[in-house]
């Protein structure tokens, strides 16, 4: 019975301690405004198949390039598509690739970095060696290497995101663990004849979160701009796929005339990476993590 | 001093071996090899075994990587598939227009980021530092390809100023280049700038905090001559490391911007070579790449530490 109260008491607490970062997150207007364009295109990226006036990918010669009106709010592409239903699935799209690639760097970008503080030594230089050597290539080579490799289906490019991205996470993760390895607690863990594991799950893990979860956010942006780079290169989803980067590679030709289907991807792909970059700063600021004068590396 | 320069030349080196080999290991997975590219639908029969013994492909992957990279030492890349040019003359006239797109553009960026930073930094959270915070967060978010299709749309297609992509051959004289050049270099520019004045922004916030400031503030140090003397050495130090890591993690934006303006550079030829399955020049563009990342960080590094008096006196007394 006790216990269980407890465990009740933990968790409202967690609750609440979640409450509080979103609270000093929307107390300084740039978390705002984040906070509010990131809701924003979430929610939209929710409920937009339901309310997409029209056929994404339906193809007719008797709408092509029309300006916007009142049947098509942002005009139509040169296929007669909708612009306005396309864009906002576009963010669906970009949402779910970057938001799962996140899920996936955060995951083995951070277990790999507390494996490597952890273990230290031969291992960890090694693995750190490796690393250092992907940082080195250009992501727009290794992205592209990596697509060209395995094919450009989601299935493909949200584990190659997801890996590429995750190794600037191993870093932090490992530099934090560095850090925490050497206190007290742990030392007395130690003592106390803990397992590695327990060690790991319960005093390692609860103290470099908060800077691999920054981190992560940051990625999430850059994952973002690298996506849809991709797309725009032509070497991300393919096309009948409503998707930003797709969009204003293929209506870059003709904007001297229909500029309408260049600007609404451009809108909401800059919105959506400018609303996550404010939400990421605002949380680390929450945290008290400063990385202000960090690379992007 | 020596021993740690030789160190970090010799990790430099490492990390290049390293790149060599994933590069290598992820041309070789690729599907297809060279042949089948190279003969499409002819690849069969005699011509492809033909075709495998003259490009040497029938000998295993391991000796194949040493002789490979035993000629990139010596500074031949082989040659490339599509039109069975020496990659060396592929690379030459490429290499020169990013050269010269990358350094009008770090000329431009560098010492305007230098001056935007310490702007921002001294009127902190008063007027001209919000309005070029807004403006460097924007051009730092937005993606390359996007500020370059606003800017082509805007400049070129609406006020009709400037060409709106480069129309010129790769091997272009100089100065047919820099006519063309601007848009690239203001859309390359606006991204490091941005990014470079937000650093020296908040290195320049902290020094202004520390104790050796308050010390000549104390002293009665006159105002400039305090900024001069004492925060701006010690600010840019630390951001010259930083710097050069955005650089080199820009030329990725840079390989985006060349495709966008149709710009002759080594960047469209990474995406032309990847389409056109052009391994052997994907391999060496790689290797420059990669070497580009490596040597900048150096420089960076051994600027550090001549103009750190405390790194060197720290390496002696060991």
């Amino acid at each position: 019975m006790e216990s269980n109260l407890i465990t009740e008491d933990k968790q409202k607490n967690k609750l609440e301690k979640a409450f509080e970062i979103l609270k000093t997150m929307a107390s300084k207007p740039s978390g705002l405004i984040g906070l509010t364009i990131v809701l924003f295109h979430v929610i939209l990226a929710l409920i937009s198949p339901y309310i997409a006036p029209y056929d994404y990918k339906a193809i007719s010669p008797n709408t092509m390039l029309l300006a916007p009106s009142a049947e098509h709010w942002f005009g139509t592409d040169s296929l007669g598509r909708d612009v306005f239903t396309r864009t906002i699935l576009g963010g669906r799209t970009a949402l779910t690739v970057t938001f799962f690639g996140s899920l996936i760097a955060l995951l083995w970008g951070g277990l790999l970095g507390i494996f490597c503080g952890l273990v230290g030594g031969k291992i960890d230089d090694v693995v750190m060696r490796v690393v250092d050597a992907f940082l080195s290539i250009p992501w727009i080579l290794a992205m592209l290497l990596i697509v060209s490799l395995l094919g450009t289906s989601t299935e493909v490019l949200i584990p190659a995101l997801g890996f590429f991205y995750g190794k600037g996470i191993v870093r932090v993760a490992r530099a934090a663990t560095h850090d925490v390895i050497a206190k007290d607690f742990i030392v007395s863990a130690r003592a106390r004849g803990h397992s590695n594991m327990s060690i790991i799950w319960n005093e390692i893990i609860p103290n470099v979160r908060d800077a691999i979860l920054v981190e992560g956010a940051m990625r999430w942006s850059w994952m973002l701009l690298g996506f849809s780079s991709l797309s725009f290169l032509g070497f991300g989803v393919s096309p009948p796929t409503p998707d930003w980067g797709l969009m204003i590679s293929n209506a870059r030709g003709l904007m001297s005339f229909a500029y309408w289907s260049v600007i609404a991807p451009i809108v909401g792909l800059s919105s959506l990476i400018i609303g996550i970059n404010l939400t990421a700063d605002a949380f680390a600021k929450a945290l008290g993590i400063d990385r202000s004068t960090k690379a992007p590396v | 001093m020596l021993l740690l320069i030789l160190k970090r030349i010799g990790l430099g080196l490492i990390t290049l071996f390293i790149v060599s080999l994933i590069t290598f290991v992820g041309v070789e997975v690729l599907p297809g090899d060279a042949c089948t590219t190279y003969l499409e639908r002819e690849a069969y029969g005699a011509a492809l075994d033909a075709c495998i013994k003259r490009l040497g492909l029938d000998v295993p992957a391991y000796e194949r990587y040493l002789d490979w990279a035993s000629n990139v030492v010596r500074g031949d890349f082989g040659y490339s598939l599509s039109g069975e040019m020496p990659i060396n003359e592929v690379l030459g006239p490429r290499v020169k227009n990013s050269l010269v797109l990358a350094s009008v553009s770090i000329l431009i960026g560098i010492p305007l980021a230098i001056v935007l930073g310490i702007i921002t930094a001294l009127w902190r959270d008063k007027l001209p530092d919000i309005m070029i915070s807004t403006i460097t967060i924007f051009s730092m978010t937005i993606p390359e390809f996007i500020s370059a299709t606003l800017l082509i749309l805007i400049v070129a297609i609406w006020l009709g100023w400037l060409p709106g992509i480069v129309i010129i051959p790769s091997d272009a004289t100089f100065y047919e280049l820099l006519s063309n050049i601007i848009l690239p270099v203001v859309a390359i520019s606006m991204i490091m700038t941005a990014h470079m004045a937000r650093m020296v922004r908040s290195s320049v916030i902290q020094v202004m905090a520390s104790d050796y400031v308050q010390m000549a503030i104390l002293k009665g140090v006159p105002y400039w001559k305090m900024i001069f003397r004492h925060v701006l050495p010690n600010a840019l130090l630390p951001a010259i490391n930083v710097v050069a890591l955005t650089i080199a993690w820009l030329l990725g934006g840079v390989v985006v911007t060349e495709v966008v303006f149709n710009y002759p550079g080594l960047g469209r030829l990474v995406i032309e070579s990847i389409s056109n399955r052009d391994l052997p020049v994907v391999q060496a563009l790689a290797i420059i790449l990669a070497s580009i990342y490596v040597g900048i960080n150096l420089i960076a590094d051994l600027m550090t530490l001549m103009l750190n008096p405390r790194l060197k006196s720290l390496q002696i007394r060991k």
